[in-house]
Protein backbone atom coordinates (compact mmCIF):
# COMPACT_ATOMS: atom_id res chain seq x y z
CA UNK A 1 0.00 0.00 0.00
CA UNK A 2 2.81 2.58 1.04
CA UNK A 3 5.26 1.87 -2.20
CA UNK A 4 2.15 2.48 -4.21
CA UNK A 5 0.67 5.46 -2.41
CA UNK A 6 4.29 6.65 -3.05
CA UNK A 7 4.27 5.87 -6.66
CA UNK A 8 1.16 7.73 -7.04
CA UNK A 9 2.50 10.72 -5.48
CA UNK A 10 5.97 10.58 -7.15
CA UNK A 11 3.76 10.66 -10.29
CA UNK A 12 1.81 13.45 -8.80
CA UNK A 13 4.53 15.55 -8.24
CA UNK A 14 6.15 14.79 -11.34
CA UNK A 15 3.19 16.04 -13.40
CA UNK A 16 3.05 19.36 -11.29
CA UNK A 17 6.26 20.04 -12.15
CA UNK A 18 5.33 19.55 -15.97
CA UNK A 19 2.74 21.44 -15.63
CA UNK A 20 4.05 24.87 -14.36
CA UNK A 21 0.90 27.15 -15.34
CA UNK A 22 -0.90 24.56 -13.04
CA UNK A 23 1.74 25.45 -10.08
CA UNK A 24 2.99 28.99 -10.76
CA UNK A 25 -0.53 29.86 -9.91
CA UNK A 26 -0.55 28.49 -6.47
CA UNK A 27 2.33 31.26 -5.39
CA UNK A 28 1.77 33.91 -7.93
CA UNK A 29 -1.65 34.85 -7.43
CA UNK A 30 -1.00 34.90 -3.25
CA UNK A 31 2.08 36.57 -3.38
CA UNK A 32 0.76 39.50 -5.60
CA UNK A 33 -2.20 40.10 -3.84
CA UNK A 34 0.70 40.33 -0.77
CA UNK A 35 2.56 42.56 -2.06
CA UNK A 36 -0.75 44.52 -3.02
CA UNK A 37 -1.94 44.41 0.60
CA UNK A 38 1.33 45.24 2.50
CA UNK A 39 2.00 48.13 0.17
CA UNK A 40 -1.30 49.41 0.57
CA UNK A 41 -2.90 49.00 3.44
CA UNK A 42 0.36 48.93 6.05
CA UNK A 43 -1.57 51.79 7.92
CA UNK A 44 -3.82 49.25 9.30
CA UNK A 45 -1.55 48.14 12.15
CA UNK A 46 -2.44 51.42 14.04
CA UNK A 47 -5.82 50.71 14.48
CA UNK A 48 -6.99 50.69 17.83
CA UNK A 49 -7.31 46.77 18.81
CA UNK A 50 -4.81 44.99 15.92
CA UNK A 51 -2.33 42.96 17.16
CA UNK A 52 1.17 44.08 17.93
CA UNK A 53 3.57 43.24 15.07
CA UNK A 54 6.77 44.29 13.73
CA UNK A 55 4.65 44.99 10.19
CA UNK A 56 1.70 44.29 8.42
CA UNK A 57 3.79 41.75 6.33
CA UNK A 58 4.60 39.82 9.58
CA UNK A 59 0.44 39.73 10.19
CA UNK A 60 0.23 38.82 6.12
CA UNK A 61 2.03 35.97 5.89
CA UNK A 62 -0.66 33.79 7.14
CA UNK A 63 -3.56 34.99 5.06
CA UNK A 64 -1.18 34.52 1.76
CA UNK A 65 0.15 30.78 3.01
CA UNK A 66 -3.75 29.84 3.49
CA UNK A 67 -5.12 31.72 0.37
CA UNK A 68 -1.99 29.51 -1.62
CA UNK A 69 -2.66 26.37 0.19
CA UNK A 70 -6.79 26.58 -1.46
CA UNK A 71 -5.36 27.33 -4.66
CA UNK A 72 -3.14 23.98 -4.34
CA UNK A 73 -6.54 22.19 -3.21
CA UNK A 74 -7.90 23.35 -6.26
CA UNK A 75 -4.99 22.46 -8.17
CA UNK A 76 -5.60 18.86 -6.42
CA UNK A 77 -8.94 18.60 -7.58
CA UNK A 78 -8.04 19.81 -10.91
CA UNK A 79 -5.36 17.38 -11.46
CA UNK A 80 -8.00 14.81 -10.33
CA UNK A 81 -10.49 15.67 -12.73
CA UNK A 82 -8.25 15.46 -15.59
CA UNK A 83 -7.36 12.09 -14.86
CA UNK A 84 -10.85 11.25 -15.13
CA UNK A 85 -11.98 12.77 -17.96
CA UNK A 86 -8.78 11.29 -19.82
CA UNK A 87 -9.74 7.90 -18.62
CA UNK A 88 -6.16 7.51 -16.46
CA UNK A 89 -8.74 6.83 -13.44
CA UNK A 90 -10.40 4.30 -15.12
CA UNK A 91 -6.31 2.44 -15.33
CA UNK A 92 -5.63 3.05 -12.06
CA UNK A 93 -9.36 1.37 -10.72
CA UNK A 94 -8.56 -1.77 -12.90
CA UNK A 95 -5.37 -1.92 -11.40
CA UNK A 96 -4.93 -4.47 -8.01
CA UNK A 97 -4.68 -1.86 -5.36
CA UNK A 98 -6.39 -1.19 -2.95
CA UNK A 99 -8.58 1.95 -3.91
CA UNK A 100 -8.03 4.25 -1.37
CA UNK A 101 -4.58 4.58 -2.38
CA UNK A 102 -5.38 6.56 -5.49
CA UNK A 103 -6.95 9.05 -2.90
CA UNK A 104 -4.26 9.17 -1.03
CA UNK A 105 -0.93 8.96 -3.24
CA UNK A 106 -2.32 11.80 -4.74
CA UNK A 107 -2.68 13.81 -1.18
CA UNK A 108 0.29 12.80 -0.41
CA UNK A 109 2.06 14.58 -2.73
CA UNK A 110 -0.18 17.74 -2.02
CA UNK A 111 1.34 17.24 1.38
CA UNK A 112 4.32 17.95 -0.46
CA UNK A 113 3.55 21.11 -2.18
CA UNK A 114 2.01 22.63 0.70
CA UNK A 115 5.31 22.32 2.38
CA UNK A 116 7.04 23.87 -0.15
CA UNK A 117 4.25 26.80 -0.63
CA UNK A 118 4.54 27.39 3.19
CA UNK A 119 8.65 27.61 2.87
CA UNK A 120 8.02 29.69 -0.21
CA UNK A 121 6.41 32.06 1.98
CA UNK A 122 8.04 32.06 4.70
CA UNK A 123 11.14 32.71 3.19
CA UNK A 124 9.68 35.74 0.81
CA UNK A 125 8.60 37.14 4.28
CA UNK A 126 12.17 37.08 5.44
CA UNK A 127 13.48 38.59 2.58
CA UNK A 128 11.31 41.32 2.82
CA UNK A 129 11.82 42.16 6.09
CA UNK A 130 9.05 40.19 8.26
CA UNK A 131 10.40 38.41 11.43
CA UNK A 132 9.41 34.78 12.94
CA UNK A 133 8.94 34.86 16.60
CA UNK A 134 9.10 31.86 17.04
CA UNK A 135 12.03 31.06 15.41
CA UNK A 136 12.48 27.05 14.29
CA UNK A 137 9.90 26.07 16.30
CA UNK A 138 8.24 28.54 14.86
CA UNK A 139 8.43 27.69 11.38
CA UNK A 140 7.38 23.90 12.60
CA UNK A 141 4.35 24.65 13.94
CA UNK A 142 3.52 26.96 10.32
CA UNK A 143 4.65 23.83 8.22
CA UNK A 144 2.72 21.44 10.79
CA UNK A 145 -0.71 23.14 10.35
CA UNK A 146 -0.11 24.41 6.31
CA UNK A 147 0.76 21.10 5.67
CA UNK A 148 -2.10 19.30 7.51
CA UNK A 149 -4.93 22.24 5.62
CA UNK A 150 -3.01 21.80 2.65
CA UNK A 151 -3.86 18.14 2.62
CA UNK A 152 -7.28 18.68 3.65
CA UNK A 153 -8.34 21.11 0.81
CA UNK A 154 -6.77 18.68 -1.83
CA UNK A 155 -9.16 16.29 -0.17
CA UNK A 156 -11.99 18.58 -0.71
CA UNK A 157 -10.81 19.06 -4.13
CA UNK A 158 -10.54 15.26 -4.59
CA UNK A 159 -14.58 15.09 -2.99
CA UNK A 160 -15.40 17.64 -5.80
CA UNK A 161 -13.11 15.98 -9.11
CA UNK A 162 -14.72 12.83 -8.11
CA UNK A 163 -17.82 14.24 -7.81
CA UNK A 164 -18.35 16.22 -10.70
CA UNK A 165 -15.73 13.86 -13.33
CA UNK A 166 -15.28 17.79 -14.89
CA UNK A 167 -11.96 20.45 -14.64
CA UNK A 168 -14.01 23.06 -15.79
CA UNK A 169 -16.16 22.75 -12.79
CA UNK A 170 -13.78 22.30 -10.69
CA UNK A 171 -11.96 25.40 -11.70
CA UNK A 172 -15.47 26.92 -10.85
CA UNK A 173 -15.04 26.45 -7.29
CA UNK A 174 -12.52 29.20 -7.82
CA UNK A 175 -14.55 32.13 -6.59
CA UNK A 176 -16.09 30.57 -3.67
CA UNK A 177 -12.31 30.30 -2.16
CA UNK A 178 -11.86 33.44 -2.11
CA UNK A 179 -15.30 34.54 -0.45
CA UNK A 180 -14.37 32.15 2.25
CA UNK A 181 -11.41 32.93 2.86
CA UNK A 182 -12.27 36.97 3.00
CA UNK A 183 -15.29 35.99 5.58
CA UNK A 184 -12.21 34.53 8.09
CA UNK A 185 -10.13 35.97 10.18
CA UNK A 186 -7.23 35.54 7.82
CA UNK A 187 -6.74 39.04 5.98
CA UNK A 188 -7.44 41.08 9.48
CA UNK A 189 -8.01 40.31 13.01
CA UNK A 190 -11.12 39.46 14.17
CA UNK A 191 -11.59 41.94 16.58
CA UNK A 192 -11.67 44.28 13.26
CA UNK A 193 -14.45 42.60 11.38
CA UNK A 194 -17.62 44.01 11.24
CA UNK A 195 -21.19 42.34 12.01
CA UNK A 196 -21.99 39.51 10.69
CA UNK A 197 -18.56 38.55 8.99
CA UNK A 198 -16.85 38.89 12.59
CA UNK A 199 -19.64 36.07 13.62
CA UNK A 200 -18.97 33.99 10.18
CA UNK A 201 -15.56 33.89 10.99
CA UNK A 202 -15.51 32.50 14.51
CA UNK A 203 -17.11 29.75 12.64
CA UNK A 204 -14.87 29.79 9.97
CA UNK A 205 -11.95 27.22 10.02
CA UNK A 206 -10.17 29.43 7.99
CA UNK A 207 -9.52 31.77 10.74
CA UNK A 208 -8.27 28.76 13.23
CA UNK A 209 -5.87 27.67 10.26
CA UNK A 210 -4.67 31.42 9.73
CA UNK A 211 -4.50 32.50 13.63
CA UNK A 212 -2.28 28.95 14.02
CA UNK A 213 0.47 30.13 11.44
CA UNK A 214 -0.05 33.91 12.22
CA UNK A 215 0.83 33.45 16.04
CA UNK A 216 4.56 31.96 15.82
CA UNK A 217 5.29 34.24 12.72
CA UNK A 218 4.11 37.89 15.03
CA UNK A 219 4.00 36.65 18.79
CA UNK A 220 6.13 33.13 19.55
CA UNK A 221 5.20 29.97 20.32
CA UNK A 222 1.37 29.84 21.91
CA UNK A 223 0.06 26.04 21.97
CA UNK A 224 -3.70 27.81 22.42
CA UNK A 225 -3.18 28.91 18.79
CA UNK A 226 -1.52 25.89 17.71
CA UNK A 227 -3.53 23.50 18.83
CA UNK A 228 -6.73 25.79 17.57
CA UNK A 229 -4.83 25.83 14.16
CA UNK A 230 -4.23 22.30 14.04
CA UNK A 231 -7.63 21.01 15.45
CA UNK A 232 -9.09 22.95 12.76
CA UNK A 233 -6.84 21.47 10.10
CA UNK A 234 -7.40 17.99 10.77
CA UNK A 235 -11.12 18.86 11.01
CA UNK A 236 -11.28 19.03 7.88
CA UNK A 237 -8.91 16.23 6.68
CA UNK A 238 -11.10 14.10 8.74
CA UNK A 239 -14.32 15.56 7.11
CA UNK A 240 -12.87 16.09 3.66
CA UNK A 241 -11.16 12.84 3.34
CA UNK A 242 -13.85 11.00 4.37
CA UNK A 243 -16.13 13.02 1.64
CA UNK A 244 -13.26 11.61 -0.52
CA UNK A 245 -13.61 8.10 0.14
CA UNK A 246 -17.81 8.90 -0.04
CA UNK A 247 -17.17 10.60 -3.61
CA UNK A 248 -14.68 7.69 -5.11
CA UNK A 249 -17.21 5.00 -3.54
CA UNK A 250 -19.78 6.76 -5.40
CA UNK A 251 -17.68 7.00 -8.34
CA UNK A 252 -17.19 3.55 -8.91
CA UNK A 253 -20.79 2.32 -7.84
CA UNK A 254 -22.53 4.53 -10.75
CA UNK A 255 -19.68 4.25 -13.52
CA UNK B 1 -11.19 -27.48 -18.27
CA UNK B 2 -12.61 -23.94 -16.15
CA UNK B 3 -13.39 -21.68 -18.80
CA UNK B 4 -11.22 -18.62 -18.66
CA UNK B 5 -14.10 -16.31 -19.26
CA UNK B 6 -17.54 -17.51 -18.13
CA UNK B 7 -20.83 -15.26 -18.49
CA UNK B 8 -24.30 -16.31 -18.22
CA UNK B 9 -27.46 -13.77 -17.98
CA UNK B 10 -24.95 -10.71 -17.65
CA UNK B 11 -26.97 -7.36 -17.71
CA UNK B 12 -26.37 -3.88 -17.47
CA UNK B 13 -28.67 -1.22 -16.70
CA UNK B 14 -27.53 2.10 -16.61
CA UNK B 15 -29.31 5.29 -14.86
CA UNK B 16 -32.66 6.41 -16.77
CA UNK B 17 -33.34 2.52 -17.19
CA UNK B 18 -31.04 2.71 -20.40
CA UNK B 19 -30.06 -1.57 -20.90
CA UNK B 20 -26.82 -1.83 -22.42
CA UNK B 21 -26.32 -5.13 -22.17
CA UNK B 22 -29.54 -7.52 -22.33
CA UNK B 23 -28.00 -10.46 -21.21
CA UNK B 24 -24.62 -12.17 -22.37
CA UNK B 25 -24.38 -15.91 -21.98
CA UNK B 26 -20.41 -16.77 -23.32
CA UNK B 27 -17.41 -19.01 -22.65
CA UNK B 28 -14.05 -18.49 -23.40
CA UNK B 29 -11.28 -21.10 -23.25
CA UNK B 30 -8.15 -20.67 -21.67
CA UNK B 31 -5.42 -19.72 -24.47
CA UNK B 32 -8.21 -18.76 -26.94
CA UNK B 33 -8.81 -15.61 -28.59
CA UNK B 34 -12.37 -14.49 -28.68
CA UNK B 35 -13.58 -12.00 -30.47
CA UNK B 36 -16.24 -9.64 -29.90
CA UNK B 37 -17.91 -7.91 -32.94
CA UNK B 38 -20.52 -5.22 -32.93
CA UNK B 39 -21.14 -1.53 -34.04
CA UNK B 40 -20.92 1.55 -31.78
CA UNK B 41 -23.35 1.16 -29.25
CA UNK B 42 -23.97 -2.55 -29.31
CA UNK B 43 -22.79 -3.09 -25.96
CA UNK B 44 -18.83 -4.40 -26.20
CA UNK B 45 -17.03 -1.81 -24.25
CA UNK B 46 -20.05 -1.91 -21.67
CA UNK B 47 -19.29 -5.52 -21.67
CA UNK B 48 -15.83 -5.53 -21.13
CA UNK B 49 -15.97 -3.09 -18.24
CA UNK B 50 -18.02 -5.17 -16.13
CA UNK B 51 -15.25 -8.41 -16.66
CA UNK B 52 -12.41 -6.22 -15.61
CA UNK B 53 -14.27 -4.75 -12.64
CA UNK B 54 -15.25 -1.17 -13.95
CA UNK B 55 -18.67 -1.45 -13.49
CA UNK B 56 -20.98 -3.75 -11.68
CA UNK B 57 -23.02 -5.69 -13.72
CA UNK B 58 -27.18 -5.26 -12.92
CA UNK B 59 -28.01 -9.04 -13.37
CA UNK B 60 -26.81 -12.56 -14.16
CA UNK B 61 -22.52 -12.57 -13.64
CA UNK B 62 -19.13 -13.32 -15.06
CA UNK B 63 -16.10 -14.92 -13.61
CA UNK B 64 -12.69 -14.57 -15.01
CA UNK B 65 -9.53 -16.29 -14.11
CA UNK B 66 -11.68 -18.30 -11.94
CA UNK B 67 -13.08 -15.55 -9.94
CA UNK B 68 -16.67 -13.59 -9.82
CA UNK B 69 -16.03 -10.20 -10.77
CA UNK B 70 -19.06 -9.01 -8.40
CA UNK B 71 -18.18 -10.60 -5.64
CA UNK B 72 -13.89 -11.19 -5.73
CA UNK B 73 -13.09 -8.12 -7.97
CA UNK B 74 -9.76 -7.76 -6.54
CA UNK B 75 -8.73 -11.27 -7.51
CA UNK B 76 -10.22 -10.48 -10.94
CA UNK B 77 -7.40 -7.36 -10.91
CA UNK B 78 -4.62 -9.71 -9.89
CA UNK B 79 -4.84 -11.73 -13.28
CA UNK B 80 -6.36 -9.43 -15.83
CA UNK B 81 -4.47 -6.79 -18.18
CA UNK B 82 -6.80 -4.52 -19.46
CA UNK B 83 -6.47 -2.11 -22.58
CA UNK B 84 -9.18 0.30 -22.54
CA UNK B 85 -10.34 2.14 -25.81
CA UNK B 86 -8.28 5.01 -26.38
CA UNK B 87 -5.31 4.36 -24.56
CA UNK B 88 -6.05 6.11 -21.43
CA UNK B 89 -2.65 7.46 -20.85
CA UNK B 90 -1.06 9.99 -18.75
CA UNK B 91 0.40 12.43 -21.32
CA UNK B 92 3.13 14.06 -19.32
CA UNK B 93 4.95 10.77 -18.48
CA UNK B 94 7.21 9.25 -20.38
CA UNK B 95 6.84 5.89 -21.85
CA UNK B 96 9.06 4.20 -20.04
CA UNK B 97 7.82 6.23 -16.50
CA UNK B 98 4.37 5.14 -17.46
CA UNK B 99 5.76 0.77 -17.58
CA UNK B 100 7.53 1.65 -14.32
CA UNK B 101 4.15 3.14 -12.66
CA UNK B 102 2.20 0.24 -14.04
CA UNK B 103 4.46 -2.21 -12.98
CA UNK B 104 4.46 -0.95 -9.29
CA UNK B 105 0.66 -1.23 -9.34
CA UNK B 106 0.74 -4.59 -10.40
CA UNK B 107 3.06 -5.69 -7.58
CA UNK B 108 6.14 -6.12 -9.66
CA UNK B 109 9.30 -6.55 -6.79
CA UNK B 110 10.70 -2.78 -6.73
CA UNK B 111 14.02 -4.62 -7.63
CA UNK B 112 12.68 -6.07 -11.01
CA UNK B 113 10.53 -3.23 -12.05
CA UNK B 114 13.04 -1.07 -14.35
CA UNK B 115 13.73 -4.52 -16.35
CA UNK B 116 10.28 -5.58 -16.75
CA UNK B 117 9.54 -2.10 -18.01
CA UNK B 118 12.90 -2.36 -20.49
CA UNK B 119 11.91 -5.76 -21.52
CA UNK B 120 8.52 -4.77 -22.14
CA UNK B 121 9.53 -1.35 -24.14
CA UNK B 122 11.69 -3.60 -26.25
CA UNK B 123 8.45 -6.17 -27.28
CA UNK B 124 6.59 -3.78 -28.65
CA UNK B 125 9.59 -1.88 -30.34
CA UNK B 126 9.84 1.44 -28.67
CA UNK B 127 13.09 1.73 -27.15
CA UNK B 128 13.80 4.45 -28.97
CA UNK B 129 10.74 6.99 -27.61
CA UNK B 130 10.80 5.55 -24.19
CA UNK B 131 11.85 8.65 -22.29
CA UNK B 132 9.70 10.53 -24.58
CA UNK B 133 6.53 12.23 -23.32
CA UNK B 134 3.88 9.90 -24.06
CA UNK B 135 1.95 13.30 -25.41
CA UNK B 136 4.54 13.26 -28.37
CA UNK B 137 3.45 9.97 -29.52
CA UNK B 138 1.64 8.57 -32.53
CA UNK B 139 -1.29 7.03 -31.88
CA UNK B 140 -0.08 3.79 -33.13
CA UNK B 141 2.61 4.00 -30.52
CA UNK B 142 0.52 4.70 -27.89
CA UNK B 143 -1.68 1.64 -28.71
CA UNK B 144 1.60 -0.22 -28.28
CA UNK B 145 2.50 1.36 -25.27
CA UNK B 146 -1.29 0.56 -23.51
CA UNK B 147 -0.88 -2.93 -25.11
CA UNK B 148 2.58 -3.49 -23.31
CA UNK B 149 1.31 -1.94 -20.15
CA UNK B 150 -1.38 -4.84 -20.11
CA UNK B 151 1.28 -7.64 -20.14
CA UNK B 152 3.41 -6.07 -17.69
CA UNK B 153 1.81 -8.77 -14.83
CA UNK B 154 1.91 -11.62 -17.86
CA UNK B 155 -2.04 -11.70 -17.06
CA UNK B 156 -4.08 -15.18 -17.47
CA UNK B 157 -6.50 -13.03 -19.54
CA UNK B 158 -5.90 -9.78 -21.72
CA UNK B 159 -8.60 -7.41 -22.66
CA UNK B 160 -8.30 -5.56 -25.50
CA UNK B 161 -10.95 -3.16 -26.22
CA UNK B 162 -10.53 -1.87 -29.59
CA UNK B 163 -7.12 -1.70 -30.18
CA UNK B 164 -6.84 -0.83 -33.72
CA UNK B 165 -9.74 2.04 -33.90
CA UNK B 166 -8.71 5.17 -35.57
CA UNK B 167 -5.45 3.55 -36.88
CA UNK B 168 -3.52 3.74 -40.03
CA UNK B 169 -3.10 0.41 -41.55
CA UNK B 170 0.31 0.08 -41.27
CA UNK B 171 -0.25 0.35 -37.37
CA UNK B 172 -3.20 -1.75 -37.06
CA UNK B 173 -0.80 -4.28 -38.92
CA UNK B 174 2.09 -4.06 -36.17
CA UNK B 175 -0.64 -4.35 -33.52
CA UNK B 176 -2.16 -7.50 -35.29
CA UNK B 177 1.36 -8.71 -35.36
CA UNK B 178 1.77 -8.43 -31.35
CA UNK B 179 -1.77 -9.72 -31.08
CA UNK B 180 -1.30 -13.30 -33.07
CA UNK B 181 2.39 -12.66 -31.19
CA UNK B 182 0.28 -13.25 -27.85
CA UNK B 183 -1.87 -15.86 -29.29
CA UNK B 184 0.84 -18.32 -30.29
CA UNK B 185 2.24 -17.75 -26.51
CA UNK B 186 -1.38 -19.62 -25.23
CA UNK B 187 -2.57 -15.53 -23.19
CA UNK B 188 -6.52 -15.54 -23.37
CA UNK B 189 -7.35 -12.45 -25.03
CA UNK B 190 -11.35 -11.28 -25.09
CA UNK B 191 -10.89 -8.73 -27.94
CA UNK B 192 -13.24 -5.98 -28.72
CA UNK B 193 -13.45 -4.75 -32.26
CA UNK B 194 -15.59 -3.55 -34.67
CA UNK B 195 -13.36 -4.29 -38.19
CA UNK B 196 -14.51 -7.62 -39.22
CA UNK B 197 -11.02 -7.99 -40.90
CA UNK B 198 -9.16 -8.16 -37.35
CA UNK B 199 -11.63 -10.86 -35.57
CA UNK B 200 -11.56 -13.05 -39.04
CA UNK B 201 -7.78 -12.89 -39.26
CA UNK B 202 -6.94 -13.08 -34.88
CA UNK B 203 -10.06 -14.38 -33.16
CA UNK B 204 -10.05 -18.39 -32.77
CA UNK B 205 -14.22 -17.76 -31.97
CA UNK B 206 -16.07 -14.89 -32.71
CA UNK B 207 -19.61 -13.25 -30.82
CA UNK B 208 -21.57 -10.66 -32.82
CA UNK B 209 -23.30 -8.31 -29.77
CA UNK B 210 -25.96 -6.34 -31.94
CA UNK B 211 -28.16 -3.42 -29.29
CA UNK B 212 -26.64 -6.14 -25.84
CA UNK B 213 -27.96 -9.09 -26.74
CA UNK B 214 -25.33 -11.87 -28.69
CA UNK B 215 -26.66 -13.06 -31.92
CA UNK B 216 -24.50 -15.15 -33.16
CA UNK B 217 -21.75 -17.24 -31.74
CA UNK B 218 -18.72 -19.63 -33.56
CA UNK B 219 -15.52 -19.83 -35.21
CA UNK B 220 -15.16 -17.66 -38.16
CA UNK B 221 -15.37 -20.59 -40.83
CA UNK B 222 -18.51 -22.11 -38.66
CA UNK B 223 -20.46 -18.59 -39.11
CA UNK B 224 -19.80 -18.40 -42.24
CA UNK B 225 -20.94 -21.64 -43.13
CA UNK B 226 -23.88 -20.92 -41.45
CA UNK B 227 -25.31 -18.79 -44.12
CA UNK B 228 -23.26 -19.91 -47.56
CA UNK B 229 -20.89 -22.13 -49.19
CA UNK B 230 -17.69 -21.15 -50.80
CA UNK B 231 -18.69 -21.39 -54.29
CA UNK B 232 -16.92 -20.44 -57.77
CA UNK B 233 -18.09 -18.14 -60.57
CA UNK B 234 -17.25 -19.20 -63.92
CA UNK B 235 -17.35 -17.93 -67.60
CA UNK B 236 -15.95 -19.94 -70.30
CA UNK B 237 -13.91 -19.86 -73.71
CA UNK B 238 -15.83 -18.94 -77.04
CA UNK B 239 -19.52 -17.47 -78.22
CA UNK B 240 -21.55 -20.40 -77.60
CA UNK B 241 -19.70 -22.67 -74.88
CA UNK B 242 -21.61 -26.05 -74.03
CA UNK B 243 -22.68 -25.35 -70.82
CA UNK B 244 -24.63 -28.43 -70.50
CA UNK B 245 -21.34 -30.42 -70.22
CA UNK B 246 -19.98 -27.33 -68.49
CA UNK B 247 -22.61 -27.80 -65.37
CA UNK B 248 -22.57 -31.97 -65.75
CA UNK B 249 -18.63 -31.78 -65.17
CA UNK B 250 -18.80 -29.70 -62.06
CA UNK B 251 -21.52 -31.13 -60.63
CA UNK B 252 -19.19 -34.19 -60.13
CA UNK B 253 -17.76 -31.20 -57.24
CA UNK B 254 -20.85 -29.87 -55.95
CA UNK B 255 -24.16 -28.36 -56.37
CA UNK B 256 -24.94 -26.22 -59.28
CA UNK B 257 -26.15 -22.88 -58.00
CA UNK B 258 -27.70 -19.75 -60.11
CA UNK B 259 -24.92 -17.70 -61.35
CA UNK B 260 -23.83 -14.38 -59.83
CA UNK B 261 -24.46 -11.46 -62.86
CA UNK B 262 -21.61 -11.91 -65.36
CA UNK B 263 -21.13 -15.62 -64.65
CA UNK B 264 -22.24 -18.08 -66.43
CA UNK B 265 -21.68 -21.20 -64.32
CA UNK B 266 -21.42 -21.38 -60.72
CA UNK B 267 -20.89 -24.12 -58.34
CA UNK B 268 -20.51 -24.87 -54.45
CA UNK B 269 -17.38 -26.19 -53.42
CA UNK B 270 -16.54 -27.73 -50.16
CA UNK B 271 -12.50 -27.17 -50.38
CA UNK B 272 -12.39 -23.08 -51.17
CA UNK B 273 -9.34 -22.29 -53.15
CA UNK B 274 -8.09 -25.73 -53.47
CA UNK B 275 -11.19 -26.94 -55.62
CA UNK B 276 -10.18 -24.44 -58.20
CA UNK B 277 -6.92 -26.27 -60.01
CA UNK B 278 -9.19 -29.60 -59.94
CA UNK B 279 -12.28 -27.54 -61.86
CA UNK B 280 -10.81 -26.23 -64.33
CA UNK B 281 -8.60 -29.11 -64.89
CA UNK B 282 -11.23 -31.26 -65.11
CA UNK B 283 -13.41 -28.70 -67.43
CA UNK B 284 -10.70 -28.15 -69.82
CA UNK B 285 -10.33 -32.26 -70.63
CA UNK B 286 -13.78 -32.07 -71.09
CA UNK B 287 -12.52 -29.36 -73.93
CA UNK B 288 -14.55 -26.54 -72.11
CA UNK B 289 -12.02 -23.78 -72.06
CA UNK B 290 -12.17 -21.67 -68.81
CA UNK B 291 -12.11 -17.66 -69.15
CA UNK B 292 -12.42 -16.81 -65.69
CA UNK B 293 -13.36 -18.34 -62.13
CA UNK B 294 -13.56 -16.66 -59.26
CA UNK B 295 -13.96 -17.74 -55.65
CA UNK B 296 -16.70 -15.95 -53.68
CA UNK B 297 -16.82 -16.69 -49.78
CA UNK B 298 -18.92 -15.28 -47.38
CA UNK B 299 -17.67 -12.80 -45.16
CA UNK B 300 -18.40 -11.91 -41.67
CA UNK B 301 -20.04 -8.87 -43.03
CA UNK B 302 -22.61 -11.32 -44.63
CA UNK B 303 -22.35 -13.25 -41.07
CA UNK B 304 -23.57 -10.18 -39.67
CA UNK B 305 -25.77 -9.24 -41.93
CA UNK B 306 -27.61 -12.37 -41.83
CA UNK B 307 -27.97 -11.75 -38.18
CA UNK B 308 -28.82 -8.78 -37.54
CA UNK B 309 -29.94 -6.91 -40.55
CA UNK B 310 -27.64 -4.60 -40.94
CA UNK B 311 -24.07 -4.20 -42.16
CA UNK B 312 -21.03 -3.43 -39.19
CA UNK B 313 -18.84 -1.45 -40.52
CA UNK B 314 -19.36 2.19 -39.84
CA UNK B 315 -22.57 1.53 -38.18
CA UNK B 316 -23.60 3.08 -35.04
CA UNK B 317 -26.68 1.40 -33.24
CA UNK B 318 -27.76 4.09 -30.61
CA UNK B 319 -29.03 3.94 -27.37
CA UNK B 320 -26.65 1.62 -25.68
CA UNK B 321 -22.90 1.96 -24.76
Amino acid sequence: MLRVVGALAWRALSNAGRRPQFLAPLVVFPTLLLSVNVGGLSRTTELPGFPEVHGFLDFQLAAAIVQSLLLGGISTGIASALDIEGGFFDRLVAAPIPRVAIVLGRLAAGAVIAAGQCLWFLALGLVFGAHIEGGVAGVAIVLLIGVTAGVGFGAIGQAIALRARSAATVQGIFPLVFVVLFMSSAFFPRALLASPIDVIARFNPLSYIADGMRAPIISGVEAGPALEGLGAALGIVLVAGALSVLALRGRLRDA
Amino acid sequence: MESAIEVAGLVREYRGGLLAVRGIDLAVAPGEVYGFLGPNGAGKTTTVRMLVTLLRPSGGWARVAGYDVAKEPAQVRRRIGVALQEAALDQLMTGRELMELQATLHGIAARDVRERAADLIDRVDLRAAADRRVGTYSGGMRRRLDLAMALVHAPQVLFLDEPTTGLDPVSRLTLWGEIQRLKDEGTTVFLTTQYLEEADQLADRVGIISAGRLVAEGTPEALKAEIDRPHLDLTFDGDSPDLGVAGSVLERFGDLRPPAAGAQLSVAVAGGSSAIAPVVRALDESGIGVASVELVSPTLDDVFVAKTGQRLEGEDQDGSA
